[in-house]
């Protein structure tokens, strides 16, 4: 290969680097509108789109799904369990009564506990995204636009965030906080237990957004934007808010719906190892949890949850790579 | 290696004609363009950004993505037809019969290799045979030929040891390697100071006298084209507008873009307090190129709607030999417009 | 004469700048005692390659840099160390127009609002409304005042740059540094601006700091220019003197490198001057100039000239041998300079 391969690059030939002078109505088209327009060129992103909200509709509103399926989620029905404690029928017990079929022994059903677990995973993930993504804000901001030693704080406080393994502190942590407000016999509140979960996610997740609106503040700060401001006499106030935080929506929406499933994927965990919410509250985890126990018997009770947790990882994690080539189209392709 | 008249110059496009396929649309970055060029001649191509100055440079280089750009006309490098050519083959010319020089020399170099070892990489891609040594040698003989002290200290350094100068001449003396016929050179000292671009544009030149081989400087600075170029092509709106030589363009230009960029540019000479005469208006986009004359909505003397607002003008020769002009205004009505009107406020006179 | 508008004297900026691997401090001296008078309504050009510290000078100038000694007088008042509140009402005299078109606009933000932004950020209330300040900011620099409610990148490099004039315009400053403002255009567009800027000047009555690297473009706009080399003022003088007699070898140097179109087929002296621009990490002692100059002697090396005017011309010159004064300087070549000046026809 000769060394000029090494010298073209390719971005260099962008022909939508040729200036364009558009003459269209006298209101302007803002980014974010731009950000859009590409947003629904793009058919992948559209679909997750569309997938991820229909699920996040379905879990907000299981009650009224509820009502309308006429199930509940710890209704038993132990006269469709065979005495070899597995569902009566095809594929686990699949039904015009039971969509997604029943759970071995216990007989619950389990399209709806899958719609309840839907509520628990959606809740406890974007809360963990919003106070994660909040913090990493002020902190990313604070951090990158001062410099000098409070930077050098918030990047030390960030790298030791990242060196502390996640598991096992959370392994370590959940049974030392619930013992601290429950006794040994109590019955752990659900709600209770879905705080602790948020607030282990919270201390560990805000070191990404905090890294990356650090950074981009770094490079913004320099902009000659910013200096006209500071040379108009602007305080820090105007510039951190007005002048740099419309830059930061971008990156920060994308970081967010990345952010969104990873605590989805997380919050599984957790109660796949019985430190995050236990039976009978409906949860991911739990319920593929439960079905390694009748994998032979019953594989779709493993299936049916798996594949719902993958379409939701899935959808958010296409949506949000759809989101970043939209509001950054340079960063792709 | 002097061409014979009759001959076919050493590089010929005709009716070079590039389009890229954006999502906003159809982008026709070079709307066929013709010229030739014979060794030991240097062909100054001027103007604006997205004149398409450099995309009909890489496209003679034939570093247009395929699945983007569509080419179509005919490049013709000693006999080879390069449009349609396979990569494999492409990449064998590529550094040895044409070779590039870029604007910026950092990013053109790789950070992590040594400058030796770039150079005599890009000389064993072409001479598998040559040992190790021969190429090291041919190498820092270069280094030394490009005007660098110390070549054989300077060898085993990594580009950022460099100055910007400096690094540029290590550019130049990679792309002159394999002895290239023809060299492609874009911008190259836009992003140096004046008095190293001079340095620069004196080692091109002496280069080239020495290396005999044909030369096209892209840039968009008449004043440097002016200095080194034999020829001068003057690009507007991905056409050719004007072609001459450099002193039929700068002593008689016959297009009233050319007029319009003489007379826009600031000089050492002449009475700092006259305004200078800028172009009204902005560089159109390629995606909507103007019916007609390109040029025409920012034109001055164009004859609306019709000719200039409707067919696209030829580049046609005008009286003196060689020079050519793409312009519906009859050659006398130029004439006396360029005498009466221009030639005094301009600079050229 | 008058009293100058800005007066800078021994204004200095040494940057810290950790070099090599075992993290040690180092000092860059960008700026190195520079001394400036700007009177109202003039321009001021400031010329020099890369590195002689102009922009930072430039930036000095409005104070988004703090010097690090030496002291800048804005109407007769020393503003070199005031605080951000204490500096609030000069901020509205003192603005800065720059060079790159595209970051120097915030991309979030319509474009009246960045030409608003100066009255929004010192509480100013224009008679009229802020939007109407603002449409006549924008027909003021050649816009369409319409195109209030746009955004930066619907606009071509010069349009931009006008927005950018129109912000700095805002607060009705005495005095504009203007960084590089038209290089980063397109020729025919260079032209739009230089010609706009010389209007505002006009009717403005605006005092000007031009920064350019390129001296066509400062001959056409500054009535005094500075040249700088290395974070030194090197030479300055009236627009005439530096231009047809100039002094400094630098000067001289630096005009005939310039490939100007004017001067195609004209036989013509060239000097050629050899390296590159040392770094300001550690400049060479004495005069700075003296590792590229073809007049350097001993006393070069041990002894910085300073910058002084000598046989009663107006123009400084910080040379130890300077071109003589006099019309007929400009056509005299150096004795000694053979190998670094040639006779050339183009």
């Amino acid at each position: 290969m000769s060394m000029l391969q090494i010298e073209t690059d390719p971005a260099g030939m962008d022909p939508t680097a040729v200036p364009v002078a558009p003459e269209r109505g006298m209101v302007g088209r803002s980014p974010g509108r731009l950000a859009w327009e590409r947003l629904r060129r793009n058919r992948t992103a559209m679909v997750s789109g569309w997938i991820m909200l229909f699920l996040v509709v379905l879990g907000v509103s299981a009650p009224l799904v509820e009502l309308l399926y006429g199930i509940g989620p710890y209704e038993q029905f132990q006269d469709r369990i065979a005495n070899n404690s597995l569902p009566l029928g095809y594929l686990g017990g699949i039904s015009g009564d039971h969509w997604f079929g029943l759970e071995p022994k216990l007989g619950r059903d389990i399209f709806i506990r899958l719609v309840y677990g839907l509520r628990t995973s959606l809740l406890i993930a974007t809360s963990a995204a919003v106070i994660t993504t909040a913090i990493g804000i002020v902190l990313g901001i604070v951090a990158g636009y001062l410099g000098g030693w409070i930077d050098a704080v918030i990047s030390w406080v960030i790298d030791f965030a990242l060196a502390l393994p996640f598991l096992i502190f959370a392994l370590a942590v959940m049974p030392t906080v619930t013992a601290r407000f429950y006794g040994p016999r109590d019955e752990i509140d659900v709600p209770f237990r879905i705080a602790v979960m948020i607030l282990l996610f919270a201390m560990f997740g805000w070191t990404g957004t905090a890294r990356l609106v650090r950074g981009q503040v770094i490079s913004l700060r320099e902009r000659e934007f910013v200096e006209a401001a500071r040379a108009s006499g602007a305080g820090l106030g105007h510039i951190l808010f007005r002048q740099l935080l419309p830059n930061l929506w971008a990156p920060i929406l994308v970081t967010f719906s990345l952010a969104v499933p990873g605590y989805i994927t997380g919050e599984a965990a957790l109660s796949f190892l019985g430190i995050g919410i236990v039976e009978p509250t409906p949860d991911f985890g739990v319920m593929i949890s439960n079905s390694l126990d009748y994998m032979d018997g019953d594989p779709m009770y493993l299936i049916i949850p798996g594949f719902v947790i993958f379409l939701l990882v899935l959808t958010f994690n296409l949506f949000g790579d759809g989101l970043r080539d939209a509001l950054d189209p340079k960063s792709s392709r | 290696m002097t061409h014979d008249a009759a001959d076919p110059p050493y590089l010929q496009v005709d009716d070079l004609r590039v389009r890229f396929s954006t999502a906003d649309g159809e982008v026709r970055a070079v709307d066929g363009v013709s010229f030739g060029l014979g060794r030991g001649r240097t062909l100054g191509i001027v103007g604006e950004s997205g004149s398409g100055k450099s995309v009909t440079s890489l496209a003679v280089m034939g570093l247009h993505d395929p699945t983007r750009t569509t080419i179509t006309g005919a490049i013709t490098l000693g006999g080879r037809q390069l449009v349609g050519m396979p990569d494999d083959q492409m990449q064998k010319l590529r550094g040895r019969d044409v070779a590039m020089i870029f604007q910026d020399p950092l990013s053109a170099l790789h950070p992590f290799y040594t400058v030796g070892r770039q150079l005599v990489e890009a000389y064993r891609t072409h001479h598998p045979g040559e040992s190790k040594a021969q190429a090291r040698k041919r190498a820092v003989d270069m280094l030394g030929r490009v005007g660098i002290p110390q070549p054989d200290r300077r060898f085993s350094q990594y580009p950022h040891e460099f100055s910007g100068g400096m690094r540029q001449r290590v550019m130049i003396a990679m792309s002159l390697m394999n002895d290239p016929a023809l060299l492609i050179a874009d911008e190259p000292t836009t992003a140096l100071d004046v008095t190293v671009q001079a340095q620069i544009l004196d080692l091109l030149a002496d280069l080239q006298r020495e290396f005999h081989s044909a030369v096209i400087l892209i840039t968009h600075d008449l004043g440097v084209v002016s200095q080194v170029a034999d020829e001068v092509l003057v690009m507007y709106g991905g056409r050719a507008v004007e072609h001459g030589t450099v002193a039929q363009v700068m002593r008689g230009p016959q297009h009233p873009y050319t007029w319009g960029l003489l007379a826009s540019i600031p000089s050492l000479h002449g009475d700092p307090d006259v305004d200078l005469k800028p172009i009204k208006g902005n560089p159109p986009s390629l995606i909507n190129v103007p019916a007609g004359c390109a040029f025409h909505p920012r034109c001055a003397y164009a004859m609306k709607p019709e000719p200039c607002a409707a067919d696209v003008p030829q580049l046609l020769p005008v009286l003196a030999d060689g020079h050519r002009v793409a312009c519906h205004l009859p050659e006398d009505r130029r004439t006396s417009i360029y005498t009466e009107e221009i030639a005094h406020v301009g600079v050229a006179q | 004469m008058t009293e100058p508008l800005l007066k800078v004297r021994g204004l200095t900026k040494h940057f810290a700048v950790r070099q090599g691997a075992a993290g040690g401090k180092a000092l860059v001296r960008a700026v190195d005692g520079v001394d400036l008078d700007v009177h109202p309504g003039e321009t001021l050009g400031l010329v020099g390659e890369s590195g002689c510290g102009k922009t930072t000078t430039g930036r000095m100038l409005v104070r988004l840099l703090d010097p690090t000694s030496g002291s800048i007088e804005f109407e007769g008042r020393d503003i070199t160390r005031l605080g951000r509140s204490a500096m609030r009402p000069l901020r509205q005299d003192l603005q800065i127009i720059f060079q790159d078109p595209y970051s120097s606009l915030n991309p979030r933000h319509t474009v009246g609002k960045i030409v608003a932004m100066p009255l929004e950020v010192n509480g100013i209330k224009p008679p009229g409304g802020i939007k109407t300040r603002v449409q006549e900011l924008l027909e003021l620099v050649g816009l369409n005042p319409e195109h209030y409610n746009r955004f930066p990148h619907e606009f071509s490099g010069g349009q931009r740059q006008r927005i950018g004039i129109a912000r700095a315009l805002a607060l009705r400053p005495k005095l504009i540094v203007a960084d590089e403002p038209v290089s980063a255009l397109d020729v025919s567009i260079q032209a739009q601006v230089v010609n706009l800027l010389r209007d505002l000047q006009r009717e403005l009555d605006l005092a000007f700091v031009f920064i350019a690297h390129d001296l066509a473009v400062v001959r056409h706009f500054s009535r005094r220019v500075a040249v700088m080399y290395l974070g030194k003022v090197v030479e300055v003088g009236d627009r005439a003197d530096i231009y047809e007699r100039p002094r400094h070898p630098y000067t001289k140097a630096l005009l005939s490198a310039v490939p100007d179109v004017a001067a195609f087929g004209e036989p013509r002296q060239r000097i050629r001057l050899t390296g590159d621009v040392p770094t300001p990490l550690n400049p060479p002692s004495g005069c700075r100039f003296r590792t590229r100059c073809w007049k350097a002697q001993d006393i070069c090396a041990t002894e910085e000239p300073a910058l002084i005017t000598r046989d009663g011309s107006a123009q400084a010159v910080a040379c130890h041998f300077p071109e003589p004064a006099g019309p007929e300087a400009a056509v005299l070549v150096p004795a000694q300079a053979t190998a670094h000046v040639s006779e050339v026809t183009e």
